[in-house]
């Protein structure tokens, strides 16, 4: 019962991450059409939103893991 | 191009090492198969004591009077998740090949207080109350790792060693080649490899920043960077040098991001901590609240830095152990050849996928540590020229 929602958990957890990233990329890209120029600043930044985003994500994970 | 040819090299060469581990493996489980359906090691999990300490099951016990030698390929063949809980964690014994593991010094306090030495070997059968099960030493009547101080040189601690043997010869290569053709010349060999990454790590990461102190940090970020790398590649190579979760361990995440939390708040200026104690412009009441706050905020930066690295590695050496272990559960532990056959058709290719991506992620992720490490020290060390501008 308790690895169910676990699991569930985990999956949440991955839905948000996978949100968070896609939008974070998209927009990446968007910027990076918009302003070829600039593809380097904006790759390093999209870098660090998305490790910050998967932080979130994995800390959830982690949180599944002990409950399981 | 020839980097690109390279790199396909490498990761052929690390298929055909996952190729040959599952072989070893499979041939050893059609061996054990009868003893592994008698024997279900459903707590392995647990051997991992620094996360699971508290629950051990009774499994265990019953287990081991049975089968005292030995257990590794029982494990691996009879449950799939032991199998990767093992391999992912720390081990008394580096386990290379069917039976045989390289035995590892051990010293272990325990909780009466006196000592016991030896090599890992000696404690296939008992000594001194102390019993190796599972790759890990454990007290032999209650089978668990409980009151037990474990200074061993593990896995881990053995890894750690190996790494920093294969730094220092890397580095001291390089300082050489340096010195003998000087720094204006043309970098050759190793020294071409790295020198980019080394300029990337001062340029992309250190100087945009760190603003004009950046040279005081860059050699504990390039330290952090090469530390992670290394050990994040040498945990992909899936045969006996390599293979320890190293930078998967949160004991080794948790100390590095330790590093990190004392190098920023040693450096920390008077503005740094005028924004954690007393954030300018913000009223006395409501500094109640935010005080608090930024003393959790000091904190959180390396619990996430600490989370990430495991997490990320961990993940990927579970994926992977999970798409070998395919190869058993299809094949229902070397019983059915034809199950096998078609679980290694579908887990080569798909272990050859992670094994490539995991090799990105391992730059990455000492790139996105060594970065973030950056970003935490320079926001402490950020002289504050506009104040009304950051409200």
């Amino acid at each position: 019962m308790i690895t169910g929602f676990a699991a569930l958990g985990a999956g949440l957890a991955a839905l948000g991450a996978g949100i968070g990233i896609g939008s974070i990329g998209g927009k990446a890209m968007e910027a990076i059409a918009r302003q070829p120029e600039a593809a380097g600043d904006i790759r390093g930044a999209m870098i660090v939103a998305s490790a910050l985003v998967e932080g979130a994500a994995l800390a959830a994970i982690v949180i599944s893991f002990l409950v399981a | 191009m020839y980097s690109a040819i390279k790199g396909i090299t490498l990761t052929i060469a690390l298929v055909f090492g996952s190729v040959f581990l599952n072989f070893s493996i499979a041939q050893d489980s059609i061996q054990k198969v009868e003893a592994a359906v008698a024997a279900p090691y459903s707590d392995e999990v647990h051997a991992d004591h620094s996360s699971h300490g508290e629950e051990h099951g009774d499994a265990h016990a019953d287990a081991h009077d049975e089968a005292p030698h030995g257990e590794e390929a029982h494990a691996d063949a009879s449950d799939p998740i032991a199998a990767i809980m093992h391999h992912i964690s720390d081990a008394n014994e580096f386990h290379i090949w069917g039976h045989t593991s390289l035995p590892l010094p051990v010293i272990i306090r325990k909780a009466d207080g006196s000592w016991s030495t030896g090599m890992s070997s000696q404690y296939h059968a008992e000594k001194d109350g102390l019993i190796l099960s599972h790759g890990r030493i454990v007290d032999a009547s209650t089978h668990t790792t409980e009151g037990l101080l474990d200074l061993s040189i593990t896995k881990n601690v053995f890894m750690m060693l190996l790494s920093l043997i294969v730094l220092t010869l890397i580095f001291f290569s390089m300082k050489s080649a340096y010195s003998k053709r000087g720094v204006t010349s043309a970098p050759k060999g190793l020294q071409s490899f790295l020198e980019p990454i080394i300029t990337f790590v001062i340029d992309d990461v250190a100087k945009p920043n760190l603003g004009k102190q950046y040279e005081k940090f860059v050699p504990y970020l390039l330290c952090a960077f090469f530390f992670i790398l290394i050990n994040n590649l040498l945990g992909l190579v899936p045969f006996f040098p390599g293979s320890a979760n190293l930078t998967g361990n949160i004991s080794v995440t948790l100390t590095m991001a330790v590093m990190t939390f004392v190098v920023t708040n040693i450096s920390g200026n008077k503005h740094y901590w005028q924004h954690v104690f007393a954030m300018p412009g913000v009223p006395k009441l409501v500094l109640l609240i935010v005080t608090p706050l930024e003393i959790i905020g000091l904190l959180t930066k390396p619990f996430a830095l600490m989370m990430r690295l495991f997490a990320n590695i961990t993940a990927g050496h579970i994926i992977i152990l999970s798409l070998v272990s395919l190869i058993f559960i299809l094949g229902e532990n070397g019983k059915s050849i034809g199950g096998a056959t078609g679980g290694a058709a579908i887990a080569v290719p798909f272990v050859l996928f992670m094994n490539a991506l995991e090799l990105l992620v391992a730059f990455l992720q000492a790139y996105i540590f060594t970065l973030l490490s950056a970003i935490f020290i320079g926001m402490a060390i950020e002289e504050h020229h506009h104040e009304e501008a950051h409200h």
